[in-house]
């Protein structure tokens, strides 16, 4: 390990780091514009230029090498006098308009020119304006603040790997953006605006709204897909203003996808703020009294087995639990939480986990994608599986629908056929898979929500078993799961016990007048068509398709106004935290479920959030472990035949996939902006 | 004055055939086989005695510079890059070899590919020479033609291909690193370094990239040996060089002369003499638009050699002299390099993408008299905060130009402002 | 991209001449195997010569999808060297070189006789398309000061009378004799050889 001293402080490195990272692990602050430790190293800003012993010249201390015996000074006067004239040029041009910048209070520019800079500008030429740049719904621009530090260029080619951000021209007209100034496609564009180390690249959405010393924040999990990206709320008084990762090496790194930072507007539109009641066809306003009493009128004299209960994709662990003993003591079995149809087996925790974890990618050097489109299912994570194609030595192949993934990924083929040549080693990757060390597979839901979905699963446990992806320390076989719901469901079983339906079951009960009542616990994503014959309860916190089809709307809290627990797809157990309180009458779920249990007389034994946690780890003894445990294998799916046809994907439009993005003005601009005019382009035009 | 019979270029002027046999009639490609079977380390060895300097500008010495390639380059290709990517103004030599000489650069090409272990070499051409890209590549057909390049280059045993590449219009891609970005297909954005390009080069590869003149030199030196080279000019500042005289000279002209010849006699002798003559010379740019110029009394003894230019606090650079007689403004002059800098720069690093134009707006207001001298003051340490903090030279160069006219010609300056200044105050009454 | 470069009428589509074609496997076969980058600066040459001048975007897309490259990466290219025009030009490209070499030895000439002759200023193309005037910086020909570019040829050694006759010629549909416009032939000393006294200079 190499030996420097800097500033006189004698310090032993790792050999590979770079001075300022030796100068940050003897605690000696480089200030830097360009250099961020996820990306290329750029050395363009020069902002941390040291003194090197023996250099004829200043050195950047973001791009040299560590060495044995380097001598560095980072607080002479020279240096103070290097990180003044940097910090001179970046302001001549840099318009003075921080009351007006939406970073303003959080702006590496400001807060370095406080500490770095001179107090005023010798430079009396004509200030450069730069024309702003449209990128879409989601970034807006205010290009001559722009410091050309290019951040988000590197982002966008290396980490999101959708290379649409350049810098075109030179010198001083040099100008970050597109070119040809169109919506950005990568669903991770909105991490350029936290890379943005000035107030270039802002939140569209959010311009204008707020400053950051006004808003409280509040850290949480984000549940718009099953990553389980750690994420802080921001808001102010009962308003969530806007959204932001947090960082989490295991699981999203510092990154956040462009719908769990930008969907929080539907947060807002389309609640359901009071409870209501179907009253002569239409659905009325209702006190919770009114609505429980309406639900119990209903169950009146009802046999249990008629009872059926559906947890959408957006649902608690806690309300969840709550529904499951509530249908228990109804006397029901017919529970499901795989609202999709997916033949997921709550058997084998194994058998519908990421178990390779999110970080474990990076372990892996071969990786079989099987009816899934991660870009789109899991944006944060194919960011990780480009990261660890970027670093070589990793092949990837799919078997489903042909897709860009942002790296080299062989389209292998289309369905079963193509995974049975693989199993049987007829095909060119499975080559690659056996020579592979530690070769990994993902499941999408695309390949379980089919009839065949069993069948399906149980091809891909055998493909694990015949590559050796489950060894002793390794777990290759990953379900990637869409729904941030669904792994905690599965966790506590919330499946049909004993000869119970599952959703195509209830759902065809529902037509054929078995199941008389339906709880649908934020189930959105069903075909609510056929519970016309059913009573339908809802709860949930919009009215979208479910409410609709509802005899009775219960309204809950969405993700940011409760303490609430969500399992991602690796199977990590994380919490929520309440940010604002849910709007108008609407209640913590498992709240409502405990009243509701109360009114039926069969009152679940759960007074507190303490009480419903205990019962889930009574459930699954996970609840009451670690954050992350590694499962247990075993044997899952089945044996049934396989159609052919090939696998798609679960999910078609990403921006809309739930109740909160259907209902967010900005998700909606993004879909005009990407999908929008092809529909009314005629030949003339182009 | 230089022998002819010493002379390197001894068709300079392309007033002979510049084809492959007019080539050979002076002596290019004259048992090339014999020197490339001397080996590799004869040919490094040999170029470090001649003390060869580089002759793009930055004086390195060529045969160290090969001596730092790999020997061992773990089955990367190896690759020579050729700098033709002539611009820096008052520079104008490799054109002359580019169009008149270009066998002794393919020669050259060969031979240094030897030397640094290199399967394959790229002739970086500016775009605008295209007539000159032209006529090496018929040169480069010929020499394929006749085995002298190719496999089994010269019969032998060593397979050699070059090719050659076209830019299109960026000064700053005379800069190696900006040289083979743009060679890759990027923006000629120069490189950090480290690493350097003998390690991590062109596509990623061992790469030695050096300017047209010292490649072409080359073969001769190799041939007539490093002790005959050495005889010209003085110790560590040895051999012949093309020079440019340009400017307020009688009779502008590249001609090649000895290293160390005063400045003075270089003029007299092949550019006719300073217009309107000697007395009537006001200052000097000794080596291309980079270096601080020189006033009369200087250039009336320094000699154009790396070490005696540095004494004097400028330099040889390209060995371009632009000469300015007592007519010219200079403040006009410096002004339009400082153009010249904030329309090349490339625009990566901070200091040079916003100093240069600073810089050039500051020169401006001089021209017109439309500043304060105290913001002489701030224009000096303008130059001194872009010097020195750039990622590549070119900040570098952008500031010595001011700062050589402020060393040398601030009296002036400052009188020229107070005129101003007091003319304005009169009209203000 | 400049507001300028925007309110151009771009053309819908552009293809390679299948004669460029030929020109472009030649061109990539001097690149390693992966590196057909490197051809972006020849192709885009290709392309504006085909363009008749000019890169419109269809060209430059063109460009990206035959040398599988982000689009994003050729605009940063062409944009970033001048030799690329991103607008239409005149058939004829008089590029004048005003750097101090030059203009020591009177390109404010030069200039003065292309405003006149042209009736334009630089950046400006004649009305009926045939001229585009374009101040340039140093183009490697000092010691031939003052000098042009039109289109791939240099004209040296001028002064305002010889630039005037230039324009006349190429007005006139004639192709005038590139290089020096006075006696000599290339950079050797006018009126008589310094060195290399041997050989007999035309001058």
């Amino acid at each position: 390990m190499p030996t420097l001293t800097i500033d006189g402080i004698e310090v032993e490195v790792e050999a590979g780091l770079t001075v300022l990272q030796a100068c940050e692990q003897a605690g000696i602050e480089i200030p830097r514009f360009c250099y961020h430790e996820r990306l290329s190293v750029a050395g363009n800003c020069r902002m941390c230029l040291v003194e090197m012993e023996r250099a004829p010249k200043p050195v950047a201390s973001c791009a040299m090498p560590v060495g044995d015996g380097m001598v560095i000074t980072t607080n002479s006067p020279a240096v103070k006098k290097m990180r003044e004239g940097v910090m001179e040029f970046l302001l001549i041009n840099h318009p003075l308009d921080c009351p007006i910048c939406d970073q303003g209070g959080e702006c590496d520019l400001q807060d370095q020119a406080l500490g770095y800079g001179l107090d005023r500008s010798r430079y009396t030429e004509q200030k450069r304006a730069v024309k702003d740049k449209d990128l879409g719904p989601l970034i807006g621009t205010e290009m001559t603040r722009c410091i050309h530090c290019t951040r988000c260029i590197r982002f966008s080619s290396e980490v999101a790997g959708v290379p649409e951000m350049g810098a075109t021209g030179r010198g001083e007209h040099m100008e970050v953006g597109t070119y040809i100034e169109k919506a950005l496609t990568s669903e991770l564009s909105g991490n350029m605006i936290d890379l943005c180390p000035v107030g270039a690249l802002t939140s569209k959405p959010y311009a204008f709204s707020a400053r950051p010393w006004e808003l409280k924040k509040t850290e949480s999990i984000d549940v718009m897909d099953a990553v389980g990206t750690a994420i802080r709320v921001d808001t102010r008084g009962p308003e969530v203003m806007r959204v932001l990762p947090r960082l989490n090496e295991d699981v999203n790194e510092e990154w956040i996808s462009d719908k769990g930072r930008f969907a929080c507007d539907g947060l807002k539109r389309q609640r359901l703020d009071t409870p209501y009641v179907r009253r002569d066809g239409a659905l009325q306003p209702a006190t919770w009294d009114d609505a429980f009493a309406a639900i119990a009128e209903n169950l009146k004299g009802q046999d249990g087995s008629s009872f059926a209960a559906i947890a959408g994709d957006m649902a608690c662990v806690e309300s969840m639990t709550a529904l499951k003993n509530l249908s228990e003591a109804l006397g029901s079995n017919n529970t499901d939480c795989r609202a999709d149809g997916a033949a997921l087996d709550a058997g084998t925790r194994a058998g519908y986990l990421f178990n390779t974890t999110i970080a474990g990618i990076d372990d892996s050097d071969a990786c079989l994608i099987i009816g899934s489109n991660p870009r789109r299912e899991a944006p944060v994570i194919n960011a990780r599986i480009r990261k660890r194609y970027l670093m070589g030595g990793f092949k990837a192949g799919l078997v489903g629908e042909s897709v860009d993934l942002t790296y080299a990924c062989d389209n292998l083929g289309a369905g079963v056929e193509t995974l049975n040549e693989i199993l049987e080693g007829k095909h060119a990757f499975s080559k690659v898979l056996k020579n592979a060390k530690k070769p990994m597979l993902i499941l999408g839901q695309g390949a379980l929500m089919r009839s065949d979905g069993a069948a399906v699963l149980g091809l891909a446990r055998k493909l694990a078993e015949a590559y050796d992806m489950v060894t002793d320390g390794w777990n290759g076989f990953n379900v990637l799961h869409t729904a941030a719901a669904r792994v905690g469901g599965l966790d506590i079983g919330f499946v049909p016990s004993k000869g119970g339906l599952d959703v195509a079951g209830i759902l065809d009960g529902a037509v054929s007048g078995k199941i008389k009542t339906v709880y649908l616990l934020g189930a959105d994503e069903i075909d609510t068509s056929k519970l016309a014959n059913a009573f339908v309860i809802y709860q949930g916190h919009h009215g979208d398709a479910g409410a609709h089809a509802a005899d009775v709307v219960l309204p809950g809290a969405a993700y940011t106004e409760k303490n609430a627990t969500y399992v991602n797809t690796e199977g990590r157990i994380q919490h929520t935290r309440l940010a604002v309180f849910p709007p108008g009458d609407a209640r913590e779920d498992w709240t409502i479920i405990r009243a509701l249990s109360d009114v039926l007389g069969k009152t679940l034994p759960c007074n507190s959030l303490d009480d419903v946690r205990s019962r889930m780890a009574a459930m699954n003894p996970v609840f009451g472990g670690e954050e992350l445990v590694t499962a247990e294998w075993g044997t899952f799916g089945s044996d049934g035949a396989i159609e052919s046809g090939g696998f798609a994907s679960c999910i078609e439009t990403y921006y809309m996939t739930d109740p909160i993005s259907r209902n967010s003005e900005t998700m909606a601009r993004c879909i005009r902006a990407l999908y929008g005019d092809s529909e009314g382009k005629t030949g003339t035009d182009g | 004055m230089l022998d002819d019979k010493d002379r390197i270029f001894q068709n300079i002027y392309g007033l002979k055939d510049t084809s492959l046999a007019g080539a050979k009639a002076v002596g290019d490609w004259d048992g090339t086989k014999d020197l490339i079977k001397k080996g590799r380390e004869w040919i490094v060895d040999e170029m470090k005695a001649s003390g060869l300097r580089g002759r793009g500008g930055a004086g390195f010495s060529t045969g160290m510079k090969w001596s730092f390639m790999p020997k061992e380059s773990g089955g990367r290709p190896v690759f020579l890059v050729i700098n033709a990517d002539e611009g820096e103004p008052g520079t104008c030599k490799d054109r002359e070899i580019l169009r008149n000489e270009p066998h002794k650069l393919v020669e050259g090409a060969l031979l240094a590919s030897v030397g640094i272990g290199a399967g394959a070499a790229y002739v970086y051409v500016r775009g605008e020479f295209l007539r000159e890209a032209e006529a090496l590549q018929r040169a480069v057909d010929e020499a394929y033609a006749d085995g002298l390049i190719g496999k089994n280059a010269c019969g032998s045993g060593y397979d050699f291909d070059m090719y050659v590449q076209l830019g299109a219009g960026a000064y700053i891609c005379g800069e190696e690193s900006a040289l083979i970005q743009s060679l890759e297909g990027k923006k000629g954005q120069p490189r950090l370094k480290p690493p350097f390009p003998a390690n991590v080069g062109l596509y990623g590869c061992p790469t030695t990239v050096n300017n047209v003149e010292s490649i072409a030199v080359a073969p001769t030196i190799l041939r007539r040996g490093a002790t005959w080279f050495t005889s010209f000019g003085r110790e560590n500042n040895s051999g012949t060089k093309l020079f440019c005289i340009s400017g307020h000279v009688n009779t502008p002209c590249t001609v090649e002369e000895s290293m160390s010849i005063p400045l003075k006699e270089l003029i007299e002798t092949h550019a006719g003499g300073v217009q309107g003559g000697w007395d009537n010379l006001l200052a000097i740019i000794p080596g291309g638009c980079s270096v601080p110029m020189l006033p009369r009394n200087i250039c009336e003894t320094v000699l154009m050699d790396f070490d005696g230019l540095s004494e004097v606090k400028s330099g040889l650079g390209t060995a371009a002299v632009i000469v300015m007689d007592k007519s010219t403004d200079l403040v006009s002059a410096i002004a339009r390099f400082s153009h010249f800098y904030s329309h090349e720069s490339c625009g990566q690093c901070t200091p040079c993408r916003e100093g240069t134009g600073w810089m050039a707006r500051m020169m401006d207001r001089m021209v017109k008299g439309e500043m304060t001298i105290d913001e002489i003051d701030l224009l000096e340490q303008v130059t001194k905060q872009v010097e020195g903090h750039t990622i590549c030279a070119l900040g570098d160069a952008a500031a010595w130009p001011i700062q050589g006219l402020l060393r040398h010609f601030r009296p002036e300056i400052e009188r020229r402002l107070e005129n101003r200044q007091s003319i304005d105050s009169g009209k203000a009454a | 991209m400049s507001t300028d470069e925007k309110t151009i009428e771009q053309p819908v589509s552009f293809e390679f001449s299948d004669e460029n074609r030929e020109k472009i496997k030649a061109q990539l076969a001097k690149y390693p195997k992966g590196k057909q980058a490197s051809g972006v600066m020849p192709l885009l040459d290709l392309a504006q010569r085909q363009s008749g001048g000019w890169l419109p975007r269809a060209a430059m897309d063109h460009v990206a999808e035959v040398l599988d490259m982000a689009p994003i990466r050729v605009y940063e290219v062409a944009t970033f060297y001048t030799m690329y025009n991103l607008k239409p030009i005149g058939d004829h490209h008089v590029q004048v070189c005003t750097n101090v070499p030059c203009w020591l030895r009177g390109s404010d000439n030069v200039v003065s006789a292309c405003r006149k002759k042209l009736g334009i200023e630089f950046g400006e193309t004649t009305e009926d398309g045939k001229f585009t005037l374009s101040e340039v910086e140093c183009q490697g020909a000092c010691v031939n000061a003052p000098m042009v570019l039109i289109g791939d040829d240099f004209y040296e050694d001028l002064d305002e009378g010889s630039m005037a006759a230039i324009l006349d010629e190429l007005q006139g549909g004639g192709t005038p004799t590139p290089g020096p416009q006075n006696d000599r032939k290339g950079c050797e000393p006018l009126g008589g050889l310094t060195s290399l006294k041997d050989q007999k200079g035309d001058g």
